[in-house]
């Protein structure tokens, strides 16, 4: 007993690291993700993330499914913004059929996308600001996120996963009362985010912990393929929704959010000024839906021509890129995804180490790791 | 560190705490602004959203008549195979021998809510139902039949 | 001073001279010590109890929650269950623990706590011990707790109970600084560190008002630093639940666990009661100068209603503390103590100096 006790004390003051295990269940790993942590005392000398904990074999499944079928599969890998994904893959397929939807079916997913990306940056907020010790605003931001799952409910049927598009269109019309609660949500919306800066953008504490902490540059964010909110914190242009456009992001006014610093608060910060910048684009269009049809006429049975399709989209966490390969059946030949998480999470290691283990916390709260999405 | 970025610091960062203070302090000082809903108790009062979807369905009318013919299309369809359906062949009243349903299994542990059979279906047979207290201690139990004991045909379903 | 009609020192000496008079002295004294023990004990764990209910409320209005609402009315035995189940959980062995340093360091913890609540004084003359350096006492007793804390982390076998000692280790020795040197700011101005005294002294005025510019000083490094002395939020690095899961008591359970869980509470009662006592005249209702008729009405309340109202409005602020701020970081916590608190506070104990000696006080 005593002989552990000696190996225990000299690995944590001197000579030898200690390594100690972060997940697979840990308060905050949000999910099942494990990090191997080497410490110096407080100071982090490397992390080994190990994934693959939750893979539920996504793609290969996608083989031996119809298109329509894929839909629900690809809501749950990043399931926080489940109807961005799906629209992922619609877009792919119709594509692939030369289909161009109605005016309507875009208005109406565009705006279903930004209350969604909505949805998933109060999320990421309140469990960043919960993974840093303030547990209140992870109340807050639940409250209000509510109200969006509201309108989701009403309109699709699911508060998480909506399964609400379909190859050519949408399962359902918009409900009819989801003009009038999107257009209520939006001044709630903003009175409450002036309570969020108030609360944490503001503290002295939080921009101490988050300012010049997890650095990432602009060449390393491009060279590990980091994009969305993380690598336009870096000042990596990289919003799909500007670069190409899809849907109805072409005709709308919004601004990329671009900042510079490359630590956790810019990161922050860029989230934090999208969900502004989402609230303007759906002012744009909420009263502006034309009239139409919902879906599309489609054959019964979706055959894709043998080809290769290719399609991505600007998810809550950057870019998400589908990749059908097709034979000409009505199952593809193969599905890729490119999920955003798996390549922030491999700039994990490179920008926490020599930070301390709280900021390796707060780096991973600031990068918004799904690890659905990850493990896929 | 000069004197007087010092003293700013300190009492900017003072002044940003307090400012924080203030958001929570208010909220504590007015509960009317408390979300919670007391689920078990409110379970008369609450009611989901038509569309909700809580579990698969089969419509029903006052006369124990569905619309479902049996062809199939939703178990087809569904990509976990949640929907089993066991059909019969039947003798009409025109004497004529024709498919109809027997038993249509749903199996509620496997389903996920995608609405694809909801949709598919030909005959507009199958709905989604609100019923969200699905928890049973026995997983048998989430093994449905859909068609009621002695239901029939809808007339002029085809 | 003015008429105080609630003194329990008559009252105390009478039930003492009824002892002495049925048996002798040396039992007389055994039996009042065992007596005093015993409700210092169930007081200790009921104020524990209600405290942790009361966080609970607090902080579920702040979070636009209910809060406990189940057990009880409103809620308010849940506590009670809590601790009935935490009695009835099994004392988890954990393997290669060093298990007499393991056993010993919640005890430590809790008589740490227990012997700074002795001293509290609840009204006049309803006070445990009234030793007269009660600040200093309370001072070196509440440090005892670290080597509890200290042992606990280090006999668990486990890493992250470890660091979360060595953080606390390192929290406690340098904010200990900060908090001695803003009492010795006030004991510069009552001149006395015995409690009963300086409640005495603020019959005319509590000494935030008495003591103005430097009180205020010392009152508000007072808070920071005591808040941080019992590891409440946002200086809880050495349970920081979501870095350490739980640090020191990581691989405790049952009423081990419990009385860590406890002595925070009551650590949180007691500092609070001290600032009460030193800031705001403990018991002594709020007095203003020569406003005879004012001081009068005050006077009718009791004073434990006032020493509750002092000590629960201090420690709502606490808690609203740990609801609000997010968590420091170990080396921004020693650069708060080393950089801001310690050279104000000292700067501040010259300014008392001064203040005092040139009569500027009321």
């Amino acid at each position: 007993m005593a002989e552990e006790f000696v190996h225990l004390a000299v690995a944590g003051t001197e000579g030898q690291d200690l390594e100690i295990n972060m997940g697979p269940q840990h308060p905050s790993t949000h999910g099942v993700m494990r990090f191997v942590v080497k410490l110096k005392g407080e100071v982090v000398e490397s992390v080994q993330p190990h994934c693959g904990y939750i893979h539920r074999g996504i793609e290969k499944m996608c083989e031996s499914l119809s298109y329509p079928q894929i839909i629900h599969l690809t809501d749950r890998m990043d399931y926080l913004s489940a109807h961005i994904n799906n629209e992922a893959v619609c877009l792919a397929v119709e594509k692939a059929l030369n289909i161009e939807v109605s005016d309507r079916i875009k208005y109406i997913r565009t705006i279903i996308a930004e209350l969604n990306r909505i949805a998933s940056h109060l999320l990421w907020w309140s469990s960043m600001c919960m993974d840093m010790g303030a547990v209140t605003p992870y109340f807050y931001a639940f409250r209000d996120r509510e109200k969006i799952l509201d309108i989701f409910e009403e309109t699709t049927g699911g508060r998480l996963l909506y399964s609400y598009n379909c190859p050519g269109g949408l399962m359902n019309d918009i409900h009819p009362n989801f003009q009038k609660r999107v257009k209520e949500f939006i001044p709630y919306f903003r009175k409450s985010f002036k309570e969020y800066d108030e609360l944490v953008t503001g503290n002295v504490i939080f921009q101490n912990r988050t300012m010049g902490i997890g650095l990432l540059t602009r060449e390393q964010a491009i060279a590990y393929g980091v994009t969305g909110p993380a690598g336009r914190g870096s000042g990596f242009a990289c919003d799909v929704r500007k670069r190409a456009p899809y849907s109805a992001y072409d005709k709308v006014q919004f601004n990329e959010i671009l900042y510079n610093e490359g630590d956790s608060f810019a990161r922050y910060k860029v989230r934090m000024d999208e969900m502004l910048e989402s609230l303007k684009i759906i002012e744009q269009l909420i009263d502006n839906i034309p009239e139409g049809s919902y879906v599309e006429k489609m054959k019964a049975v979706i055959k894709l021509p043998e080809g290769e399709y290719f399609q991505q989209v600007e998810t809550a966490r950057g870019e998400l890129v589908v990749h059908i390969i097709s034979d000409g059946n009505k199952t593809p030949y193969r599905v890729k995804f490119r999920s955003p998480c798996l390549s922030t999470l491999s700039v994990m290691d490179l920008i926490s180490r020599n930070q301390k283990i709280a900021d390796l916390i707060a780096i991973g709260g600031s990068l918004d790791l799904v690890i659905p999405d990850i493990d896929r | 560190m000069g004197l007087k970025s010092y003293l700013s610091g300190l009492f900017k960062g003072f002044y940003s705490l307090l400012v924080g203070l203030r958001v929570t302090n208010s909220y504590f000082f007015h509960p009317s602004r408390i979300v919670t809903q007391q689920y078990p108790e409110n379970r008369k009062t609450l009611k989901m959203f038509e569309r909700f979807k809580g579990e698969v369905i089969l419509v029903h009318n006052e006369n124990n008549e569905h619309r479902c013919t049996g062809c199939g299309i939703c178990e087809m369809n569904c990509p976990n195979g949640s929907i089993e359906i066991i059909s019969k062949m039947e003798t009409g009243e025109d004497g004529k021998k024709r498919k109809a349903i027997d038993k249509h299994i749903y199996h509620l542990s496997m389903c996920t809510f995608c609405g694809l059979c909801v949709k598919s279906c030909p005959s507009k047979a199958l709905a989604f139902g609100n019923e969200f207290e699905h928890a049973v201690f026995d997983r048998a139990k989430l093994d449905k039949v859909l068609n009621k004991e002695g239901s029939v045909l809808m007339k002029g379903v085809e | 001073m003015q008429g105080v009609l609630y003194d329990f020192t008559g009252l105390i000496q009478s039930i003492d001279a009824v002892f002495r008079a049925s048996m002798s002295d040396l039992w007389a004294t055994v039996l009042e010590y065992a007596i005093i023990g015993i409700i210092y004990l169930v007081i200790y764990a009921l104020i524990g109890l209600f405290l942790v209910y009361a966080e609970r409320k607090v902080c579920a209005f702040i979070q636009v929650r209910l809060g406990p609402n189940r057990v009880g009315p409103k809620g308010f035995f849940q506590t009670i269950a809590d601790f009935i189940k935490l009695l009835l959980k099994e004392n988890i062995k954990i393997k290669n623990a060093d298990g007499v340093l393991f056993n010993l360091a919640p005890f430590i913890v809790i008589v740490a706590s227990f012997l700074t609540f002795g001293t509290v004084p609840f009204a006049k003359g309803l006070q445990g011990i009234d030793l007269n350096i009660g600040v200093f006492f309370i001072m070196a007793v509440s440090s005892m707790g670290v080597v509890g804390i200290l042992l606990g982390g280090w006999s668990s076998n486990s890493k992250y109970s470890l660091i979360g000692a060595m953080r606390s280790g390192a929290q406690i020795v340098s904010y200990e600084l900060s908090v001695g040197l803003s009492l010795v700011t006030m004991v510069i101005l009552t001149g006395t560190m015995q409690l009963s005294q300086i409640i005495e002294l603020q019959s005319d005025g509590w000494f935030i008002f008495k003591g103005h510019i430097p009180a205020l000083i010392s009152l508000i490094i007072m808070m920071i630093a005591s808040t941080a002395e019992i590891n409440r939020g946002p200086f809880d690095l050495a349970e920081a639940e979501s870095e350490l899961t739980a640090g020191y008591h990581t691989e405790y359970s049952g009423i081990k666990f419990a009385f860590f869980y406890l002595s925070e509470y009551m650590n949180m009662f007691v500092v609070s009661a001290l600032v009460a006592t030193v800031f705001f005249g403990g018991w002594m209702p709020l007095h203003i100068g020569s406003w005879q008729a004012f001081n009068h009405i005050m006077d009718f309340i009791p004073p434990i209603i006032w020493f509750i109202l002092k000590s629960f409005a201090l420690m709502y602020v606490i808690m609203l503390f740990k609801w609000t701020f997010p968590r420091l970081r170990i080396d921004q916590l020693l650069k708060l103590e080393w950089q801001y608190l310690l050279p104000i506070s000292l700067f501040n104990v010259l300014l008392m100096a001064f203040v005092v000696y040139m009569k500027w006080y009321f």
